[in-house]
């Protein structure tokens, strides 16, 4: 008998074998950053997970829950990982009441589930993560991903009101409730978001939700150099209309989406063609809202010169928003090894954008550059294969990069890279002192290292 | 102390104590000591001193809290942060301020409206309260119901540790990196770390605002009206309502224009594009009549706009004229359970002998019942705490909150069983411990002293001021 279905076997015996899985080829399906957990548990219930955390407890074994493993690939990699615990068979709505709008649901359900029973009372979460399709509501507070809606709704702290959740002493607990407004005891769900399952097994998220928009829009300038993009976004973001989303798309990203469309048969705009620089913006409201931000977005282009200065069709607009929204996900899958990084920024100026093309240029490699709203730039390098020099040349990147964030008062993380690289350069840095706190949060909530230890920068 | 901070800086004579003995809670906790410090290095100080002598610290800012979150319940040392008022830095085109814990909260918003900036979260106390206090306490206000609490709006916290350590949490820009200690500093109500520096987001101000004021025969259809509003999809900036007796107390005070002779009014306010506004302000009247409004008034212009807020920024003093004290209350509720609430608290007030006025932000589900009672007898303020015990208990029961805005602190610590467990306490006090493991910063706050919730006990210096 291998070691492998021993710890099955036994799992088994806690949670009933319904709930668990040792099937290589389903555990290599479950690996994180190369590393096959050895047995997988599909709990049914808060309870059963909690049964599955203190057995792990008392096997010392490390577990890592998981949603639908679209972006389990953030963060370090565990230095231990044993069960990974499959958070998809819990995926009820235990509450939603529209009039309230409050709603709170289980880990495992798909945003994309969500948004058509939340479209029913005409409301939806501001959550337009990439993954969108397979993204749990659970993966989604774990990994603490960008929405391509930040600017209008924020991040998703701003609309977690409560969360559920088995601690690293496998005890249930919860934190917040089922009310918009509330100041009672410490905010604990604040902690969960970005955890990337190192401080417990969430397993149930309560959210504000919001009413849709009765309409929206899209406009797209463009612009022969970053610079005067960069200028035309500036004085967009300084107008004071309301806008749900702008992204600056640097040529290769224009010619990017250009492919992906049109290989999908979808509509594109047909600017795109011209690879050149492009601002993106989206908008919302009712229909006078919708017109009366067009008119306007149409009249700064003028004023900034832009090549292309059109107001999208719906079907368009859909495409494109939905392109940004999962840009994540392409750029990583672009090339055989590429690295992504994410820059936070107090402002983005065109010496950061020619910086940042520097940085690869005496690699020779492609680089893609979209900068987001709120100061926040993906910057991405490709190579075509996955060796000893690609890697070698990523990872200089990787830390001229973050020195360009930190001259520039901000910081960079690594979204994406190959292991390789992602093992040296490591996703972020934090202060010393800053690290110290938060060990001390890791070691309250999980005081026997029983959660994927080493996944938050720093290897906590 | 005075050697730290100079004589100066320091109070310790008993009728100096006395005035920090309250704030603006029903609670009561005498310091031993108070200072007031002017730099982060100098908090850090004292800490260390107190420390040393193993003496309990607090921070206080202007000492408005309703919870008694600032008040020394194990006696000790009071950190006033009154000399710590400085706005360190503005930066206008990324809409961020860099301030000291002592600023004014409304001292912000004048600092940056010059540039159609402003800070929006905005207690009722905002003329006085300080960041800082906001800070510790997670503070709303009004306009939180579009624009979210003190905690949406804090970029990094500047925090002396209980051991004297001086970190820093949260970034400029962006978000956090690794774990959002921000958001766990944020309403932590002083009982983790002491905040030294803030840096806020600011918000830009609206293109265009609408000030409403819908008049009801009854608070039932007022309260329909808001549940009504609620699922219509449209988020005023703020919707507050005044029960009929409350409004009669006001008016006769402020003159703020609310009729008298109605039962309650909703004041409303709703900002955005101009062509947003005309849409809502619309649809809300549209509510309004269909729950019977008798009128709804719309503000003509900036001054008929301020003359309407007077009336709700001015009711507590309106309400001290009729009542020798008033104990306002704090709970949460769904908002689609609204109508039932009030029910429920006018039974109770009834059950209690109470009148119970309501004045509130109705549009978040935050309830503000005041209780009307005479302090100089004993009687009447134990059935006051009763009473709202029986409150708090009905909004928890309704799926809601123990408190929205005004913190736990001691007023509510002994009824946090009603909402968690023990696991969820053990968890909390882990946390608690993991930064102040003595102790020694804000003691008997937040987590319950007795075991279990059977009773509510408002201790004073001597019965109280060790943690579980």
């Amino acid at each position: 008998m291998t070691v492998v279905s021993d710890v099955a076997i036994r799992l088994a015996g806690a949670i009933g074998a319904k709930r668990v899985v040792a099937v290589p080829e389903e555990l290599t399906t479950f690996a994180v950053d190369g590393i096959t957990p050895s047995v997988i548990a599909r709990p049914a219930s808060p309870e059963e997970a909690a049964e599955v955390v203190r057995f792990a407890v008392a096997e010392k074994l490390a577990v890592l829950p998981l949603g639908s493993r679209s972006k389990c690939e953030l963060g370090m990699s565990p230095e231990r990982y044993d069960i990974a615990m499959d958070m998809t068979a819990m995926r009820e709505i235990a509450h939603y009441d529209p009039g309230d709008l409050t709603l709170s649901v289980d880990a495992g359900m798909p945003l994309r589930e969500l948004e058509i029973y939340l479209k029913e009372k005409g409301q939806f979460l501001p959550l337009a993560v990439p993954c969108f399709e397979s993204t749990t509501a659970g993966g989604v507070v774990a990994s603490g991903i960008d929405s391509a809606l930040r600017l209008q709704y924020g991040t998703v702290r701003d609309f977690l009101i409560g969360a559920e959740f088995v601690d690293g002493t496998g005890r249930l607990c919860r934190s917040g409730g089922r009310v918009v407004k509330n100041v009672t005891g410490y905010d604990l769900h604040k902690l969960l978001i970005g955890s990337l399952g190192t401080l417990g097994v969430i397993t149930r998220v309560n959210f504000r939700t919001f009413p849709l928009p009765a309409t929206f829009g899209g406009h797209l300038a463009g612009f022969m150099t970053g610079q005067e993009a960069l200028r035309h976004a500036n004085i967009l973001e300084n107008a004071g209309l309301p806008l749900a989303n702008m992204e600056v798309l640097n040529p290769s990203v224009v010619g990017m989406i250009r492919a992906i469309l049109q290989n999908a048969g979808e509509p594109f705009p047909a600017e795109l063609e011209q690879e050149q620089w492009y601002v993106y913006a989206s908008f919302e409201g009712n229909e006078a809202v919708v017109k009366r931000i067009a008119r306007e977005l149409q009249n700064i282009a003028r004023e900034t010169i832009a090549k292309c200065n059109r107001v999208l069709e719906i079907t368009e607009d859909e495409a494109l928003g939905g392109m940004l929204r999962e840009s994540f996900e392409w750029l990583r899958w672009a090339s055989p090894a590429n690295l992504i990084c994410r820059l936070a920024l107090p402002e983005v100026k065109p010496t950061t954008l020619t910086d940042l093309a520097q940085s690869a240029e005496s690699s020779l490699l492609k680089v893609a550059l979209l900068v987001k709203a709120a100061g926040i730039v993906y910057f991405a390098v490709f190579a075509d294969r996955e060796d000893e020099e690609s890697n070698l040349s990523l990872e200089k990147i990787a830390s001229s990069v973050d020195s360009i964030a930190r001259a520039a008062h901000g910081y960079s993380t690594i979204l994406h890279a190959p292991l390789a690289v992602k093992k040296v350069a490591g996703t972020a840095r934090i202060p010393a002192n800053d690290r110290g706190l938060q060990q001390r949060v890791k070691l309250a909530f999980d005081p026997s290292d029983v959660f994927a230890p080493g996944r938050i920068v720093g290897g906590i | 102390m005075k050697s730290v901070l100079g004589p100066a800086n320091v109070l310790d004579k008993p009728e100096d104590l006395l005035l920090y003995e309250f704030d603006g809670s029903v609670e009561k906790g005498r310091p031993d000591v108070v200072v007031f410090p002017h730099t982060t290095r100098e908090v850090s100080e004292i800490i260390k001193l107190a420390a040393r002598y193993e003496v309990p610290v607090v921070g206080r800012g202007a000492g408005t809290g309703l919870s008694g979150g600032a008040l020394a319940r194990g006696g000790g040392v009071m950190i006033v942060f009154a000399r710590m008022n400085k706005i360190i830095d503005v930066d206008v085109e990324n809409r961020r301020a860099v301030v000291q814990p002592g600023v004014v909260n409304l001292d912000i918003t004048r600092a940056v409206e010059h540039a159609g900036l402003y800070f929006a979260p905005d207690p009722s106390s905002a003329k006085s309260c300080t960041i800082g206090g906001n800070v510790a306490e997670n503070a709303g206000g009004p306009h939180t119901l579009a624009y979210g609490v003190t905690t949406n709006h804090i970029a990094a916290l500047e925090l002396v540790m209980p051991d004297g350590g001086i970190v820093r949490v949260g970034s400029t820009h962006g978000d956090a990196v690794g774990y959002d200690l921000c958001g766990l500093f944020v309403g932590s109500e002083g009982t983790l770390a002491l905040v030294t520096e803030i840096t806020v987001k600011l918000a830009r101000k609206a293109e265009a605002v609408k000030t409403l004021l819908a008049i009801f025969e009854t608070i039932e259809d007022a309260s329909q009206a808001v549940v009504k509003i609620t699922a219509s999809g449209i988020t005023p900036a703020a919707c507050e309502m005044l029960d009929g007796w409350t409004l009669r107390v006001v008016e006769d005070y402020v003159h703020a224009g609310y009729p008298r002779d109605s039962g309650a009014v909703l004041l409303l306010d709703v900002e955005g594009l101009l062509e947003s506004v005309e849409a809502q302000a619309a649809v809300i009247e549209e509510v309004c009549a269909k729950c019977h409004a008798r009128e709804v008034r719309v503000a003509k212009d900036a001054r008929e706009r301020d003359l309407l807020w007077k009336g709700r920024k001015n009711a507590f003093g309106a309400l001290g004229r009729v009542a020798p004290s008033n104990y306002v209350l704090d709970g949460v509720i769904p908002r689609s359970r609204l109508p039932e609430a009030l029910e429920r608290i006018k039974e109770i007030g009834k059950k209690y002998g109470f009148h119970i006025g309501n004045i509130f932000h109705a549009g978040d589900g935050n309830l503000h019942p005041i209780v009307l009672y005479d302090p100089r007898d004993a009687g009447q303020f134990e059935k006051a705490i009763a009473a709202s015990r029986e409150i708090i208990r009905a909004c928890v029961e309704m799926g809601g909150a123990l408190t929205g805005e005004h913190g736990v602190g001691m007023e509510k610590n002994e009824l946090m069983g009603l909402l968690f467990s023990d696991t969820d306490f053990a968890l909390m006090k882990r946390i608690h411990d993991a930064f102040n493991p003595d102790s020694s910063l804000n003691p008997g706050k937040i987590f319950p002293l007795s075991k279990g919730c059977g009773e509510i006990r408002i201790k004073n210096k001597e019965t109280a001021g060790t943690q579980p």
